[in-house]
Order: C-alpha cells, then sequence, then structure tokens
C-alpha cells in the first residue's frame, strides 16, 4: 500500500544564513584540493605511460636499424650474431595459436562452470567450487609451468597420439609420439590458467541477471536451459566477452609456464602437437640472460609487437560490445 | 479455450513460513476475477501458484489441488514447465527481454513450444499484438528494442508476448502498478477485451481498478503479522462492494483499514 503518513512531520531547519554566506561555491579549499590531486594523478599516469612507450620505441628503434632480416617475416631470432637476423614470425604464430589454443578450450568450460555454480549447483555446494576456482588463480605460474613439464607433458602424448590416429590427415593434428613440449600443451596449461579469471568474471555477471527477466522466460515455460539461453546469457554476453579478453591477456603475455612447458624452435611448424615453436614472453624470458645490449633492444622490439596484438585484441572486443549495446541488459 | 479453475485447500510456504493456508475457490471460464487485501495477505503469493510459480524460489512448496478443468496441474508427474505453458502470467513491472526486439519478444515464447515457419510467426505476432492494443504503435518499429518503448507500451507488450502462445488463462500480478493513470487505463480496457478469449486473475492493490475491471472479487487477509494469510470472501464485485457479507471485507473497501 501506500506509504503510512507520518505522525509528525519534522519541519525543515530555516535556511543558515550563515552557510550561505560562506559559501563560495567551487572554490571551496576541500573541492580545490581533491580536484587538483585527481588532475594530478590523472596527468601522472599518461606521462609514465608516455615515458615508457617513448623508451621502448627508442630502444627498438636502435635494434631495429640494424637487423639484418626482415623483422616481420624472418624464422629465427640471432639478435646476438653478427650480424643481428631476428624476426617475429614465430613468436607471433605461437603466442596466437597457444593463445587461441587456450581460449578455446577455457572459455566453454568457465562459462558452464559459471553457470552451474550460479543456476545449477545446490547452495552448499556452489560456494565449496567458487572457493577452489578461486584457488586455482592463486597458484604461481611457475608452478603451472612445473606441473605442465613434469605432468601434462608426458600424460598428453596418448591423447595426441589418438587425435593423430583419426584427425592425423588434417597436418595440423599430426603428432610423432616424441615428448610434445609444443603449442597444444602450451595451450592447454594456459587454458588451466586463465580459467579461474573466466569462471569469476562470468559468475558474477550471471549472478546478476535481474530476477524479474529470468521469471518472465519461467512464466512462458521455459525450461532451466532456455530461461539461461532466452535471459541470462544475453544478459552476460558482454561480460562473458570482458572476462575472456582478461583471460586472453594474461595468456598473450604468460612467461614462466610457457617457457616451462614449450621447447622453442624456429620453426613455423602448423604441426601443432609436435613440440617446437615460441612466443614472444617465452622468447623474451628465455633469451634475456644471455643477451648483450642489442640483443635486449632487439627484445624489447618483440615486447611492443606483443603490446600492439593486446590492443588490437582489446579494442576489438569493444568494438564488439559496443555494437548491440542498445540490446544490452543495461537499460532494463 | 478458456477453462475453469478450480482451486482446493491450498497452502503455500517458504521455507518454514506458512504464508497462505486452505484456500478453495473457483474461477469461472471467460471472466475476470480480481484479488484485493492488504500488503503480505498472501495474494501475489496465491496468484503464483496458479503457475506453478511460486516453487521457483528456493525452499518455496504448496499443498493442496488446484484443477484446470479435470486436470490437476500439481498431480504427480505434472511438469511445472508444461503448466506454465498454459497459463500465462503478466507481472508487477514491464519485464520484456531487453536483448529481443519487439518482434522477437511477442514470438519467444512460441518458439519455445516448436518451429514455425516465418509467415506463421508474422500472423502470430501481429494478432498478439493487436489483442495488445499495441499493433498500431509498434507495426513500424518491430524490430528496435522492446526495452525501447514507454512503459504502458512495455507492459502491453508483455501482454501480447503472453497471449501469443493462446494459453488458457491469464494471470495478472498488479500489471498497472508501475505505469501512469492512461496506461492504466489502456491495460484496463485491454483486459476487458482478453476476457471474452481467456480466463484471467489479477491482483491489485487498486479497489477502483477491482470494481472496473472485474466480474469477481476475492478478498484476502490475514490475523495478524506473521499468520497465513486467508481468503476471507469470494463474492460478485458488486456484491463485494456495495453489500459484502463480512464486516472485514466492508471495512477494507470502504478504506477503514488497510
Amino acid at each position: 500500500m501506500t506509504a503510512p503518513p507520518t505522525d509528525k512531520e519534522t519541519p525543515a531547519p530555516p535556511p543558515s544564513q550563515v552557510l550561505l554566506s560562506d559559501a563560495k561555491g567551487s572554490t571551496r579549499r576541500g573541492d580545490k584540493i581533491f580536484s587538483g590531486l585527481s588532475k594530478g594523478s590523472g596527468i601522472t599516469l599518461l606521462l609514465i605511460m608516455a615515458a615508457i612507450a617513448a623508451f621502448l620505441a627508442y630502444r627498438a628503434s636502435i635494434a631495429l636499424a640494424d637487423n639484418e632480416g626482415n623483422f616481420l617475416t624472418t624464422f629465427e631470432w640471432d639478435a646476438n650474431s653478427i650480424p643481428p637476423k631476428f624476426g617475429i614470425a614465430v613468436l607471433a604464430f605461437g603466442t596466437v595459436v597457444s593463445s587461441v589454443v587456450a581460449m578455446v578450450i577455457a572459455v566453454p568450460i568457465a562459462v558452464g562452470i559459471a553457470l552451474f555454480i550460479t543456476h545449477y549447483a545446490p547452495r552448499r555446494l556452489a560456494a565449496p567450487i567458487a572457493y577452489v576456482i578461486d584457488l586455482l588463480a592463486a597458484v604461481p605460474s611457475i608452478v603451472y609451468g612445473l606441473w605442465g613439464a613434469l605432468f601434462l607433458v608426458p600424460h598428453l602424448v596418448g591423447t595426441y597420439e589418438w587425435l593423430d590416429r583419426y584427425l592425423g590427415w588434417t597436418v595440423v593434428l599430426s603428432f610423432d609420439g616424441t615428448a610434445p613440449r609444443s603449442l597444444m600443451t602450451a595451450g592447454i596449461l594456459l587454458a588451466v590458467m586463465i580459467l579461474p579469471i573466466i569462471t569469476n568474471v562470468s559468475r558474477e555477471v550471471f549472478a546478476q541477471t535481474p530476477r524479474l527477466q529470468e521469471e518472465a522466460a519461467l512464466a512462458l515455460g521455459a525450461t532451466r536451459w532456455e530461461v539461461i539461453r532466452m535471459t541470462v546469457l544475453p544478459f552476460g554476453r558482454s561480460g562473458v566477452i570482458s572476462a575472456s579478453m582478461l583471460g586472453l591477456g594474461r595468456a598473450l603475455g604468460e612467461t614462466m609456464a610457457v617457457a616451462t612447458v614449450l621447447s622453442p624452435s624456429a620453426l613455423l611448424s602448423a604441426e601443432i602437437l609436435q613440440a617446437g615453436g615460441g612466443t614472444f614472453a617465452q622468447n623474451i624470458a628465455a633469451s634475456f640472460g644471455e643477451s648483450g645490449q642489442f640483443g635486449r633492444d632487439a627484445l624489447i622490439a618483440s615486447g611492443l609487437v606483443l603490446f600492439v596484438i593486446t590492443l588490437v585484441v582489446n579494442g576489438a572486443a569493444r568494438l564488439i560490445i559496443a555494437r548491440r549495446k542498445e540490446y544490452s541488459g543495461a537499460n532494463a | 479455450m478458456a477453462k475453469r479453475i478450480d482451486i482446493s485447500g491450498l497452502t503455500a510456504y517458504y521455507g518454514d513460513f506458512k504464508a497462505i493456508e486452505d484456500i478453495s475457490m473457483a474461477v469461472e471460464p471467460r471472466s475476470v476475477t480480481a484479488f484485493i487485501g492488504p500488503s503480505g495477505c498472501g495474494k501475489s503469493t496465491f496468484l503464483r501458484t496458479i503457475n506453478r510459480m511460486h516453487e521457483v524460489i528456493p525452499g518455496a512448496r504448496v499443498e493442496g489441488k488446484v484443477m484446470l478443468d479435470d486436470e490437476n496441474l500439481y498431480g504427480t508427474g505434472v511438469d511445472p514447465v508444461s503448466v506454465r505453458r498454459v497459463v500465462g502470467m503478466v507481472f508487477q513491472r514491464p519485464n520484456p527481454f531487453p536483448t529481443m526486439s519487439v518482434y522477437e519478444n511477442v514470438a519467444a515464447g512460441l518458439k519455445l513450444n516448436g518451429r514455425y515457419k516465418k509467415s506463421e510467426l508474422d500472423d502470430v505476432v501481429e494478432k498478439s499484438l493487436r489483442g495488445a492494443n499495441l499493433w498500431n504503435e509498434v507495426k513500424d518499429r518491430l524490430n528496435r528494442p522492446g526495452s525501447g518503448l514507454s512503459g504502458g507500451q512495455q507492459q502491453r507488450l508483455c501482454i501480447a508476448r503472453a497471449i501469443a502462445v493462446e494459453p488458457q488463462v491469464l494471470l495478472m500480478d498488479e500489471p498497472c502498478s508501475a505505469l501512469d493513470p492512461i496506461s492504466t487505463l489502456a491495460i484496463e480496457d485491454l483486459i476487458g477485451d482478453l476476457k471474452t478469449r481467456f480466463t484471467i486473475v489479477i491482483v491489485t492493490h487498486n479497489m477502483q481498478q477491482a470494481a472496473r475491471v472485474s466480474d469477481r472479487t476475492a478478498f484476502f487477509n490475514l490475523s495478524a503479522v506473521g499468520e497465513p494469510g486467508r481468503l476471507i470472501e469470494l463474492d460478485d464485485t458488486d456484491k463485494i462492494f456495495s453489500n459484502p457479507s463480512v464486516q472485514a471485507t466492508e471495512d477494507y473497501v470502504s478504506g477503514r483499514f488497510g
């Protein structure tokens, strides 16, 4: 019903003349200090970013000027030999392939876990599962790397041989039985590593689906899965994309774990089950220690490319989200 | 296609809390029955037991029988999903699916029920929107998001969505409480049209509305906070508002309490 009338209305305090005459609009001291501080923080951040970018670009340009190979198409990374000859073809390929493998595996599983936690699991089971997923995120990447190298690599041989038997003719999935310290293995390991972040963010978003929307679907005679398809997934769509981008960011830049399971080579091969390949971050970690000044500058150049790839991926994700903005749950 | 509802001995719980107790009533086909009563008396809860929406809340359960003609909705082996396909519902606040267009919103229920040809869908969408008195306002923007309509239009869109699947019964849970008087009038007119085709049950806090739209009125009350709500009286609307047989009903409709 309508709100019950209050017994006695509290009279509004009379406007204070003292307060009014003291007011100086936006020129109050607290306002000034705070606006100065926040403006200063913003400018500082931009300056630091600009300084880093300028430094990296400068160092990279030194290396690129003396490169005997083509930076984009050369397979080898011989930045310390004379004359230096290095290119990112293998690294870019390896980075993209291992990240794509990771996303293809992790995103559906993460969305599935998130839906299970929010819409299927009984409440006393949902909380422990969410907690275990959180724990996965806290494991240091070197531990994942060791687990990958000591457990995943030997145990994947059987699976890969099975894949080779039935899908070997595709070349991509052919396998000769040697230790699979390969891009595929790195991708699987990365999938495990990015699973928690994608699951957590997706879970948060799914849990915020308006109850009224879900009831609308239920009242039309939707089954639980249809409710999810009609309301939860469309509502969570942009959130899942953001979550995947967070995961992808980690996969693209992951260093120690990939460096531990991958046996690098300067071969660009479509056989992603076979040992070999490399990624930007793995190559930097593996080569930095033994590089001279020039070699390090060359590595910085490769790091810049990784940075650009990450920017492009993020931009693309934003475009996807913005395209259907008016249909998003935000204006529900 | 409108069916008679016969409810007997219905009690509903939220966990251990008994929200409504031992309610029995009959609702005639092609009529409008209004539920009135003070807040918390369980009229919305009762409404939601008729399409088995009550039990989607964790811990909620129902005892008793709801007969739709000859079929007990709470019988063993009855799937709540199929119950909701024959008993449609319109909610307190308009809730079109925000990710769907006007057209997709109306077609949503049909798509759940099976495959239809585009031309069949077109026909049903137009018929339902006309049935909800919305066609003329949206026919040029069927592919725009449903959430871009005004509140009153959104509520009529939700009614179109509910009637598109040709339910036997249409439940309305305070369908006008979030709307302005003009939109409310539009919905009330619509209810008058719809009752020629459907059995309608409407919960309302607005007694004038109950008097305007309904043929029969049920008054619910609870003896104290924390006690379950009960059906006090069900009679022809004229009688409830002019000469009710229970004193509590008269006190309520004449504004002496609540």
